[in-house]
């Protein structure tokens, strides 16, 4: 490969097959050697509105998109009309010949905002297209080429290879030829493709050789036709084990691994997709042959809604069963109530919170970091709660696994934060290492523990943690209730119990944050002398990366402190690389810098400069750098806004 | 040796109102467990937020006091994930059929093999008296400013409705009634509803345990009272299933039971029926040995940790490169 790194992204109706050709084509390249990002971006609908796939491919490991497109390829007149002004020079755009005679104003999908912000961009640029075609050819004068194909010859032609008449059973192998073309365009080994085409339709035979025969007529057309790229993707050698995995998938994957056998859920994007993985593989086999006979398995349970989802976990928590939760903003909203339950209660509730556009519905589909301090503050009254939360698909599947242990050591509710650009980003990367997971129960009794004792639930203790037993341990009873309760788990409104249990139980709160090792709760990236230090977290960390990466080699010296544990928040070492900036950049998807406001409470550190973005889109590499140099050269103002995205 | 009444006891002083219904539903059921001999360790007690939501804590077996509405779900993760505990549920009319009604219909549809007692008293009793989702239409209890101007939930109906394969009305002051219904309930495969008509001496000045036993009409003739209550069983109705052709039958002859009310009202089993398969069963279709190795049971990790789930089929299906 001649570059650092290739895009290509594919637009089209939702239910175009726009997602399936993505699929192949990352899997394409994955095969071939080459790492992969993946962002899928659609309306909350289910057909018909635009959606896209952003694809960026590398030599290297990447962690997140980035502002330009080299090869758009496109399904319909939309999504070219939506994307033309990203595709850079030298880049190229596939279409469709039949809409080219398409009037602008006649394209429905359209809204009236865009349309205005449209017409305001070629008022700026003091041009005048009225049709799709003549849109494309002001930006051929720029450099990019236009590989214009009519899908319908297209499909004509594969009819009569196939022997089939009829044209109507066809056509959902159009983008099936989209993808021919575009690997045509880059002249990328076929053999790769084939093998995707495989994997992704599995048994099917008839219809694997159907795609395949669709695949490489798109193919030979593009490498016969269109020439003039300039450019051509080749697979590269390596060792390496990869997988090629979804953020959602991580989390369901580090949950079974961790031990979970019970997880509730009502459907909610981007939520839904861990839980539907997870009944997937319900039943899994067991590593150690004692236990191989008898397998593993999780019961999935799809609830009425998230009130009962959140309290289903608890009970089954109660029983000794690592149990989870699984959802996103509206949902979180409605198991509040149960999350203060399981404080008071001692409860080791797992919920996996996906953020995304609040508040209320939102933005539905799209990305945001905006419940940090909802998740934090969530519910009335005072219980220690640990919040972890996840940068990239790889700490997905290490956190889920780990927020288990913190929940049972602490015994209480864990939430794992992860969002919507990890759920539905798909990446390459290093094969998971399932030897790097340890499981710790905490103080988890047994019957044999207990037998002929006296067994107090909510013993005080020096620690705070009163060691549990499962529900139907024999030999003893004990009593949860949601009122304020004494040692045995009854209620009790004495003022002197009431004092000692709420210290019992925030105490645990400091011993986590005593206990648990810095290396879990923070990571720190670049020079520690540097004078200038990024704060963020969640799915910024990839394009924080890159965007220091590049600044690096332009001799800025920039460091990155990554936060992966908000609650209990690591304060002495945050104060420490914040001590020591002179620059302070806090980075967030959310309006109000929440973390920012978080460390500034714990630790009384403000800070310098903000960049933030809110507009439902993740954030690139290439519009951090562009405000990280601002910043490094003090022509930024405090707060800079980012708003790529379409 | 033979588990007793005061092995299901707690010392705990009990709270409720002298006079309170709840006395002898908590008497009845703590008789059951006697009369089942149901291990103190092995039976867990649920339930919501109410006078009704105190009941766990006077009784010497696991007991879970949840949150408003909340006891079913609670209770189905315990039982889901240890199917081997003996589950039994308590609500009040406010807390099942008001805020946790969604919670009630759609447990019907699952069938869990779990008891729900729901504690009908026609009032909010711990927020002071306001009127519950059972109260009739125009009936002015005592805390009420004015008539109550909702119609009354009819819970056996909607248990039908619902999916509800047991199904059943007692007294709390017909301990001996109470307490039977209470073990057919325990002892019926599949999801139990018992509703329980609770006199609440302190708000409900109309349901009172006169007004069930009818001190306000005696018969002229023997100047005894005439109850309102009566037993189904005594005039012949069955409600139980037997085979598929009788469930349409069978269902119709409840609901027709469930609209009496006033004058006349039942009590006992309004229908059963054991020929729909249980939740447990459910599962156990889709994961083999799910009933010997359910989510509580299962080894995670071996002595030192190391977790013992096999991921390597599911990264395989991953797997890209190497
Ligand atoms: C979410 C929530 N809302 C309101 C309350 C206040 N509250 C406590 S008990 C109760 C009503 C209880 O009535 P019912 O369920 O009929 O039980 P009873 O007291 O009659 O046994 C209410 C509304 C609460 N605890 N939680
Ligand atoms: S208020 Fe009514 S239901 Fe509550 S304890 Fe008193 S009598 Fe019983
Ligand atoms: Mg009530």
């Amino acid at each position: 490969m001649s570059r650092d790194d290739f895009i290509w992204m594919a637009g089209g109706p939702q239910g175009s097959g726009v997602d399936s050709s993505a699929n192949i084509f990352a899997r394409a390249c994955c095969y071939g050697g080459l790492h992969v990002y993946g962002q899928r971006e659609y309306h909350s609908n289910i057909k018909g509105m635009h959606s896209y796939f952003h694809i960026r491919v590398s030599p290297n490991e990447l962690g997140a998109i980035s502002s330009r497109v080299d090869l758009l390829c496109t399904f319909d007149a939309d999504s070219i009309v939506r994307h033309i002004w990203e595709v850079s020079s030298g880049g190229g755009i596939i279409c469709d010949s039949e809409v080219l005679p398409k009037k602008l104003t006649e394209i429905p999908t359209l809204s009236a905002s865009f349309r205005e912000e449209f017409q305001k961009t070629l008022d700026e640029k003091g041009i005048k297209p009225q049709t799709v075609g003549d849109l494309l050819n002001e930006v051929k004068k720029d450099g990019v080429r236009i590989y214009a194909v009519s899908y319908l010859e297209l499909l004509k032609l594969l009819s009569k290879e196939l022997g089939e008449e009829k044209l109507s059973k066809l056509t959902i192998m159009t983008n099936i030829l989209a993808l021919g073309i575009s690997f045509g365009v880059v002249n990328y080994d076929k053999k790769y493709v084939a093998t995707a085409i495989e994997k992704i339709f599995g048994k099917k035979e008839k219809i694997i050789s159907m795609n395949v025969l669709a695949f490489n007529l798109a193919y030979d057309y593009a490498t016969a036709n269109f020439k003039d790229f300039g450019f051509s993707l080749n697979a590269v050698q390596t060792d390496e084990k990869r997988i090629f995995i979804q953020g959602t998938q991580a989390v369901a994957l580090g949950k079974l691994a961790g031990g979970c056998r019970f997880q509730s859920y009502y459907p909610i994007t981007p939520a839904g997709d861990e839980s539907l993985y997870l009944e997937e593989n319900e039943v899994f086999e067991l590593e150690r042959t004692a236990l191989k006979q008898q397998g593993g398995s999780i019961l999935v349970m799809q609830t009425e809604d998230e009130i009962a989802a959140v309290n289903m976990a608890s009970g089954a928590a109660l029983t000794g069963a690592r149990a989870a939760t699984s959802t996103s903003g509206p949902g979180f909203s409605l198991m509040v109530e149960g999350l203060g339950w399981a404080g008071i209660n001692e409860v080791p509730t797992v919920i996996s919170f996906y953020l995304r556009g609040g508040p209320s519905t939102g933005l539905p589909t799209r990305h945001g970091q905006e419940d940090l301090r909802f998740a934090l503050h969530a519910s009335h009254g005072e219980f220690p709660r640990i919040i972890l939360c996840s940068g990239d698909v790889e700490e997905c599947f290490y956190d889920a696994a780990r927020a288990f242990n913190y929940a049972e050591r602490y015994q209480t509710p864990v939430i794992h934060l992860t969002d919507k650009a990890i759920a539905s980003s798909s990446k390459s990367c290093r094969m998971f290492d399932t030897n790097l997971i340890k499981i710790e129960r905490g103080q988890l009794l047994t019957e044999a523990d207990v037998s002929g004792k006296e067994y107090k639930r909510f013993r005080f203790t020096e620690s705070g943690i009163s060691p549990r037993v499962p529900l139907g341990t024999p030999g003893v009873v004990f009593w949860n209730t949601g009122d304020e309760h004494n040692e045995l788990g009854h209620i009790t409104e004495n003022p002197a119990v009431r004092t000692r249990m709420v210290e019992k139980r925030m105490k645990k709160l400091n011993l986590a944050d005593k206990e648990i090792p810095l290396q879990e709760r923070v990571n720190f990236f670049g020079d520690e002398d540097a004078p200038v230090t990024i704060v963020s977290w969640g799915s910024p960390k990839g394009a924080i990366l890159e965007a220091m990466e590049r600044l690096r080699r332009e001799n800025y010296k920039i460091n990155f402190l990554q936060i992966r544990m908000p609650h209990p928040l690591p304060r002495e070492y945050i104060a420490k690389v914040l001590g020591k900036a002179t620059k302070k950049i806090d980075v967030e998807g959310n309006y109000s810098a929440q973390m920012a406001g978080i460390i500034q409470e714990e630790t009384c550190i403000s800070i310098d400069y903000f960049v933030l973005k809110w507009n439902g889109r993740p954030m690139t590499s290439d519009e951090l750098y562009d405000a990280f140099l601002l910043i490094l050269q003090d022509k930024a103002p405090a707060r800079q806004v980012l708003t790529y995205g379409s | 040796m033979a588990l007793k009444l005061a092995d299901y006891r707690t010392p705990l002083f009990n709270d409720w109102c002298p006079g309170c219904g709840n006395f002898g539903i908590l008497t009845a059921l703590q008789m059951a467990l006697v009369d089942l001999q149901l291990p103190p360790s092995g039976v867990v007690i649920f339930s919501g937020i109410g006078c009704h939501g105190k009941t766990p804590h006077w009784i010497n077996a696991y007991g879970v006091h949840t949150l408003h509405g909340r006891a079913l779900p609670f209770a189905i993760g315990a039982k889901l994930a240890n199917p081997r505990l003996e589950v039994i549920v308590h609500s009040g009319d406010g807390d099942g059929l008001g805020i946790g009604a969604g919670h009630f219909v759609n447990t019907g549809r699952r069938n869990i093999d779990m008891t729900y007692i729901i504690h009908d008293n026609g009032v909010y009793g711990l927020t002071k008296g306001q009127a519950s989702p059972t109260l009739k239409l125009g009936v002015q209890t005592k805390a009420l400013p004015r008539p109550n101007i909702n119609e009354g939930i009819n819970p056996i109906a909607l248990a039908l409705a619902s999916g509800y394969t047991f199904i059943a009305r007692s007294y709390a002051f017909d301990v001996a009634h109470l307490k039977e219904t209470i073990k057919k309930a325990i002892q019926h495969r599949g999801m139990a509803l018992v509703v329980i008509q609770q006199p609440c001496p302190t708000y409900n000045n109309i349901n009172t345990k006169d007004w069930y036993s009818g001190e306000d009409r005696r018969d002229p003739a023997t100047g005894k009272p005439v109850p309102r209550v009566y037993k189904l069983e005594e005039t012949g109705f069955d409600g139980i299933v037997r085979s598929p052709e009788e469930i349409l039958q069978k269902s119709v002859a409840a609901l027709t039971k469930s609209q009496e009310w006033g004058d006349r009202i039942p009590m006992g089993v309004f229908y059963q029926n054991e020929l729909v398969s249980t939740y447990q069963d459910r599962i156990a279709h889709r994961i083999a040995g799910y009933l010997e190795n359910p989510p509580s049971k299962q080894v995670i990790s071996d002595a030192e940790g190391k977790p013992v789930t096999s991921m390597a089929k599911m990264l395989d299906e991953l797997k890209v490169t190497g």
